[in-house]
C-alpha cells in the first residue's frame, strides 16, 4: 500500500553501560499491523521511543516520515504519529473532553472532531466527567482516543492490551483494523504473542536488545519449525494394535491407556494422519494440537538463547 | 508560541481545579489581612497603622510564604509527569521541551500572581479604606512589593525546575524543595549573621557583605524592598544597611531577573539532556 513510514538502520541504544537496543535494523509500511513482541526489558519500549524521537539512538538512524523524529523540525511530523505510552496516568482533575480537547490543540488539529473519536472508543457518555472517576478500562480507552486524534499515519501502541478484558480487546482491535486498511503503519508491543492473536501481519521479536525474528505469521511458524501434536484415541479393543502401527513409521507416545500422542512436522501432518487412519484400526478420536503463538514465540527465544 | 500558551492555559486550569489558587489566594489575603489590621502592633498600638508599616510587615511575609508556595507547585512539574507517564505524552506531541517548561512555567507564574495580587491587594485595599491616607511615596513602596513579591516567586519556581528536571524520584525533589526553602528563607541569613558578629569587621568588608547578599533571591528582595524607600529602611531596621548598599534599585532588580532567567535556562537545558 502507501510507502515506507518507520526506517531504523542499525539502531542502538544504551543507558549507560546497559544496552537497551542493539543493531536493530528494520523498515514498516503503511498498511501494515505490526506485532512487537519480546520480554519485558527485551527493548520493544526504547524501540518506541527511538521512533518517537524522545531520545536518540547512540548509533544509527531512525526515519519517521522521512524525518529524524529527534530533531526539533521534527516537531511537524509528530502531528501525524499517535502514540499510547505503556502506563500512563491522565490529569485525575480534568474531564475526558477537557483532556482531548488540549492535545488536539497541541496537535493543531479541531476539537470539533473530537466527539466522534470519543464514540469511537466507546466512552462518549462519560466526556464530561472527570477522569478520577473513570475505570482502569475506560482510562485506557481514553489514552487510546487521543493517540487517534488527526488521523495519524503511524500509530505506535506500547501494550495496549496488557490487563484488559475482552470486549476492549476487541475494541482496540477494530480499530486497529480500521485505521491500517485506510493506510496508517499500526504497532502494537506485547509481551506475550498470544495476546496480540491474529490481530497482525508481521511479527517481530525482540530479545535481549536485539531483534531475532522479523516476518509474518506464517513464516515465523515455518521458520520455528514446531511440530504438531496428533492425539489419536483408539478403541477398547485396539488398545494394543496401535503401538504396533505406530512402530512403523512415527514416534509416538502414550499418554494413557487408549490415547497416544504422535508428534511430527508442521508438513508431515496429512501423511501422518493418513497413515494413522488407514489402517483397520478403531479410532475413537483425533485431536490435532497446532503449535500455538506462545510455542512459536519461545522458539525463537531458546533458539536465541542456545546459541 | 501557540504551544506555550496551551501548556500554560492547562496549568491555570489544573491549578484552578485543585485548589491551588482558591488556597495560596485565601492564605495570602488571611496573613495580609491580619498584617495590615495588627500591623502597628509593633510600633505599640493596636489598630491600623500607616501603609508603610504594612509593606515591611507583607515583605517580611513574603520572604517566608512566597518562595515555599513557588516550591510547593513548582518541585513535581517534570519529575511527577515523568513518572506518571504524561510527560512522555507530550513530548511524542509536536512540542519541545523547552516550551513544556516555559508554558508550565508561566501557568504557574499567572497562578502565583493571582494568589498574590488578590491576598496583597485585599490588604492594601482594606487599609485604603479604613485607615489614613497615605503619601505616594507609600503606595509606590507597595506596588514595588507585590512586583517583587511576584518575581520571587519567579525565582523560586525556576528553581523547583531545575531540581525537578535533575532528579529522578519526585519525592526527592520535594525533599531537596524544603532543604533549599530552608537555607534561602531562613539559614543563609543566620549564618550570614553569625560570620559578622564573629569576624567583627576584619574579613567582612561591606562589598563582600554586598556580593554574600546577591547570592541570596530573598536578600536581594529585601534590599529592593527596604533600602529602595527612606521610610521603609527605619521601619525594617535596615537603615544601618542601606548606608553600605553599593548596589541601586536598577542593579537589584537586574539581579532579581537574573535569578528567574538563569534557573529557568538551567532547568531546560537539563530537562533537554535527559534520557526519558
Amino acid at each position: 500500500m502507501s510507502g515506507v513510514t518507520v526506517v531504523l538502520r542499525d539502531a542502538s541504544k544504551n543507558y549507560g553501560d546497559h544496552v537497551a537496543v542493539q543493531g536493530v535494523s528494520l523498515e514498516l509500511r503503511g498498511g501494515e499491523r505490526i506485532a512487537l513482541v519480546g520480554h519485558n526489558g527485551a527493548g520493544k519500549s526504547t524501540l518506541i521511543k527511538l521512533m518517537l524521537g524522545l531520545i536518540r539512538p547512540t548509533a544509527g538512524t531512525v526515519l519517521v516520515l522521512g524525518e529524524d523524529p529527534a530533531r526539533r523540525a521534527a516537531t511537524k511530523s509528530r502531528s501525524r504519529i499517535g502514540y499510547l505510552p505503556e502506563n500512563v496516568a491522565l490529569q485525575p482533575s480534568m474531564t475526558g473532553e477537557e483532556l482531548l480537547a488540549f492535545y488536539a490543540r497541541l496537535k493543531h488539529q479541531p476539537v470539533a472532531a473530537n466527539p466522534k473519536i470519543l464514540s469511537r472508543v466507546g466512552i462518549a457518555h462519560a466526556a464530561h466527567r472527570r477522569i478520577a472517576t473513570y475505570s482502569k478500562g475506560m482510562r485506557q480507552r481514553l489514552a487510546l482516543a487521543q493517540a487517534l486524534i488527526g488521523d495519524p499515519r503511524v500509530l505506535l501502541l506500547d501494550e495496549p492490551t496488557t490487563g484488559l478484558d475482552p470486549a476492549l480487546r476487541q475494541t482496540f482491535y477494530s480499530i486497529v483494523q480500521e485505521l491500517s486498511a485506510q493506510g496508517a503503519t499500526v504497532l502494537l508491543s506485547s509481551h506475550a504473542l498470544s495476546e496480540l492473536e491474529t490481530q497482525t501481519d508481521r511479527v517481530i521479536v525482540m530479545n535481549q536488545s536485539r531483534k531475532i525474528a522479523d516476518g509474518t505469521l506464517a513464516e515465523l511458524r515455518q521458520r520455528a519449525q514446531r511440530p504438531v501434536r496428533i492425539k489419536v484415541t483408539v478403541g477398547d479393543d485396539h488398545v494394543n494394535l496401535f503401538p504396533k502401527i505406530g512402530a512403523n513409521a512415527l514416534e509416538w507416545r502414550r499418554v494413557s491407556e487408549r490415547s497416544f500422542e504422535i508428534c511430527c512436522a508442521e508438513h508431515e501432518k496429512v501423511t501422518v494422519l493418513r497413515q494413522v487412519t488407514s489402517g483397520d484400526l478403531s479410532i475413537a478420536d483425533v485431536e490435532i494440537v497446532d503449535p500455538t503463538l506462545d510455542d512459536i514465540y519461545a522458539h525463537f527465544l531458546y533458539a536465541e538463547a542456545a546459541e | 508560541m501557540r504551544a506555550v500558551a496551551i501548556i500554560a492555559l492547562k496549568e491555570i486550569r489544573d491549578g484552578l481545579r485543585n485548589r491551588w489558587v482558591v488556597a495560596t489566594t485565601l492564605l495570602m489575603t488571611a496573613l495580609a489581612l491580619t498584617l495590615t489590621l495588627l500591623g502597628a502592633a509593633p510600633t505599640g498600638a493596636v489598630g491600623t497603622s500607616g501603609l508603610s508599616a504594612t509593606v515591611v510587615g507583607l515583605s517580611s511575609l513574603t520572604i517566608f510564604l512566597v518562595p515555599l508556595i513557588a516550591l510547593i507547585i513548582s518541585y513535581d512539574a517534570i519529575a511527577g509527569e515523568l513518572e506518571r507517564g504524561t510527560m512522555a505524552l507530550l513530548l511524542s506531541y509536536p512540542v519541545s521541551r523547552g516550551a513544556v517548561v516555559a508554558g508550565k512555567f508561566l501557568g504557574a507564574t499567572a497562578i502565583l500572581s493571582i494568589a498574590t495580587v488578590a491576598g496583597y491587594g485585599a490588604g492594601g485595599g482594606a487599609l485604603a479604606i479604613v485607615g489614613e491616607a497615605a503619601d505616594p511615596e507609600a503606595w509606590a513602596a507597595f506596588s514595588t512589593m507585590v512586583g517583587t513579591s511576584i518575581a520571587l516567586g519567579m525565582v523560586f519556581i525556576a528553581l523547583g525546575y531545575v531540581l525537578s528536571a535533575a532528579v529522578r524520584d519526585p519525592r526527592t525533589a520535594g525533599g531537596i524543595a524544603i532543604g533549599l526553602w530552608l537555607l534561602f528563607a531562613l539559614i543563609y541569613d543566620m549564618a550570614l549573621l553569625g560570620l559578622l558578629v564573629a569576624d567583627q569587621g576584619r574579613v567582612m568588608t561591606a562589598g563582600l557583605l554586598n556580593v554574600l547578599l546577591m547570592a541570596n533571591p530573598t536578600d536581594v528582595y529585601r534590599l529592593l524592598n527596604f533600602t529602595g524607600f527612606s521610610e521603609l529602611s527605619q521601619f525594617a531596621g535596615m537603615a544601618g544597611l542601606t548606608k553600605q548598599v553599593y548596589f541601586g534599585t536598577p542593579v537589584l532588580a537586574a539581579m532579581l531577573a537574573a535569578w528567574i532567567v538563569i534557573p529557568l535556562g538551567g532547568a531546560i537545558l537539563l530537562f533537554n539532556r535527559r534520557e526519558l
